[in-house]
């Protein structure tokens, strides 16, 4: 087995005429944690859910665990998600379920867990997360932003899977919630072993959470490396989008 | 000139085409997922009793008014050429093969398909619906095949329940505002009564349970665009699923009545 937990080779997808993913090569590391940074409507999002089998890609190749995932049946899908877990940027949680039910959807449903045993474990995973057991009977309408956040990643980290998307998973929270989140991420996915791949915009949780950064522009990756290697690159691209400048080389088109 | 025309004509019919397209997958995978293991017992049976059993009253005061103004209306209408005496079989005939299954049907249609597609839809443009799909359970499973099943089995428990109802609101005017005699009014009406004529309205009840769920998910679950997107969803369920019982219902009338 290669060292390689994900591989994607020449990624492309377009919605119509608009081309938004046009070539993209990524390398995922087993256990390791890649941030994927880019402005607003490069692609993130997509990248994220071709690799979840949910946007089938025009062309190119994903491969997990060496395995070719594209164009694989629902039943070979269903297993894949199995291995599975992400964090929504909206927090994503079932509102006609409790908060424990959302954490232990993937434990009932798919590892055919029993309910009692179920709730104990979703109220040890919620604990791990900083939330006290007395919100697993709440219903997420009830819950802050920050909490509906820690739910969310209880319930990507409930089913121990072995690869975690994390989609701008600090998005509208202020920046101590953020950092708070950040540390949970990092415990999360080193507690499990797992591989992660985050998606954001937020500089200093990219910062913090990576192992390795690459960024996406214009449907490709145009650069990519470690934390240390990003603050020396001379890539424009990159040095203007980390400094947040509005003068370089990429325009925003309004 | 003619180009300009063409153009202008083939866009919407393309856009006609390929929605018409997407229903039908929409379909096919809906009904495919009902018969394929797992089940979500669960999910039916809390669709039955949003489906079913609050539509209780809506459908009960629905088909009663129902009754009540077909015997006014057709004892006033017969009484012209003095056959009064038709009306209870006429209450029979027009609420159990017309009234209770139609007016039912677009009740319920604006009561369910409505909440259906705003619930699903505010599934799918808060990403639940992806996530369902990550942590690998098939939405179509989940959430659209109880919907169907639940429609299809309770429509026509409704229409029958409704049935009674609106024969014993005709028997109400008849009684007391018409002056009939109760036991020759029930006689009549128990004379009259064919399993035809019941029959026909719970197989259009089916027929129109289906129709309401399947337009109701299929709306919710191609909406996007937050709020307004939801919105129109909601719109488009009522609107679609209440022609198309109408169009059913004259066609399914056909192929029972019509020699």
């Amino acid at each position: 087995m290669s060292d390689s937990k994900i591989k994607i080779t020449n990624l492309h997808k377009a919605f119509g005429k608009k081309v938004v993913l046009d070539g993209v090569d990524l390398e995922i590391k087993r256990g390791e944690s890649l941030v994927v940074i880019g402005g607003s409507g490069t692609g993130k999002s997509v990248l994220i859910k071709c690799i979840q089998g949910i946007l089938t890609p025009d062309q190119g190749s994903i491969l997990i665990d060496d395995e070719e995932v594209v164009g694989v049946s629902e039943k070979e899908k269903e297993k894949l998600h199995s291995k599975m877990g992400m964090l929504f940027q909206g927090g994503a949680l079932f509102d006609s379920l409790t908060v424990w039910e959302n954490v232990a959807f993937g434990l009932i449903e798919n590892q055919k867990m029993d309910r009692k045993n179920a709730k104990m474990e979703a109220i040890r995973v919620l604990r791990q997360v900083g939330l006290a057991p007395d919100v697993a009977d709440l219903s997420p309408s009830e819950l802050s932003g920050g909490m509906q956040k820690r739910v969310g990643l209880a319930r990507a980290i409930a089913t121990r899977p072995e690869i975690i998307f994390f989609d701008e998973p600090t998005t509208g929270l202020d920046p101590i919630m953020s950092d708070v989140i950040n540390d949970l991420i990092i415990e999360s996915v080193k507690g499990l072993g797992a591989t992660a791949l985050t998606i954001t915009h937020d500089m200093a949780s990219a910062r913090k959470i990576a192992d390795r950064i690459a960024m996406l522009y214009k449907g490709k990756i145009i650069w990519q490396g470690t934390v240390k290697e990003l603050d020396k690159t001379k890539n424009e691209y990159v040095r203007q989008f980390i400094n947040g400048s509005s003068q370089g080389p990429i325009k925003v088109e309004v | 000139m003619i180009e300009k025309f063409l153009r202008k004509l083939g866009k919407p019919l393309v856009k006609f085409f390929s929605g018409l397209g997407s229903l039908s997958i929409f379909i096919i995978r809906s009904v495919g997922n009902c018969f394929i293991p797992p089940f979500y017992v669960k999910n039916l049976l809390r669709q039955v009793m949003d489906i079913g059993f609050y539509s209780l009253p809506v459908v009960g005061l629905t088909t009663i008014f129902a009754g009540m103004v077909i015997a006014l209306q057709s004892y006033s209408g017969f009484s012209r050429f003095g056959a009064e005496s038709a009306v209870a079989s006429v209450v029979l005939i027009s609420v159990t093969r017309e009234l209770a299954p139609v007016l039912s049907a677009l009740m319920v249609a604006g009561r369910i398909g409505a909440a259906m597609a705003a619930e699903i839809g505010t599934m799918r443009v808060t990403e639940q619906i992806d996530a369902l799909t990550t942590l690998s359970t098939n939405p179509y499973k989940y959430l659209i095949a109880p919907r169907v099943v639940a429609g299809v089995l309770v429509l026509p428990i409704l229409v029958l329940i409704g049935d009674v109802i609106g024969i014993y609101g005709g028997f109400v005017v008849g009684v007391y505002q018409l002056g009939f005699n109760p036991a020759n009014y029930v006689k009549a009406t128990l004379q009259e009564l064919e399993y035809l004529d019941v029959i026909t309205g719970v197989v259009k009840a089916a027929v129109f349970g289906f129709i309401i769920s399947i337009m109701g998910c299929y709306n919710g679950f191609k909406s996007k665009g937050g709020a307004q997107g939801v919105g129109e969803a909601t719109t488009n369920a009522v609107v679609s699923s209440s022609i198309l019982i109408l169009i059913f219902n004259y066609i399914i009338t056909g192929m029972f009545f019509s020699k």
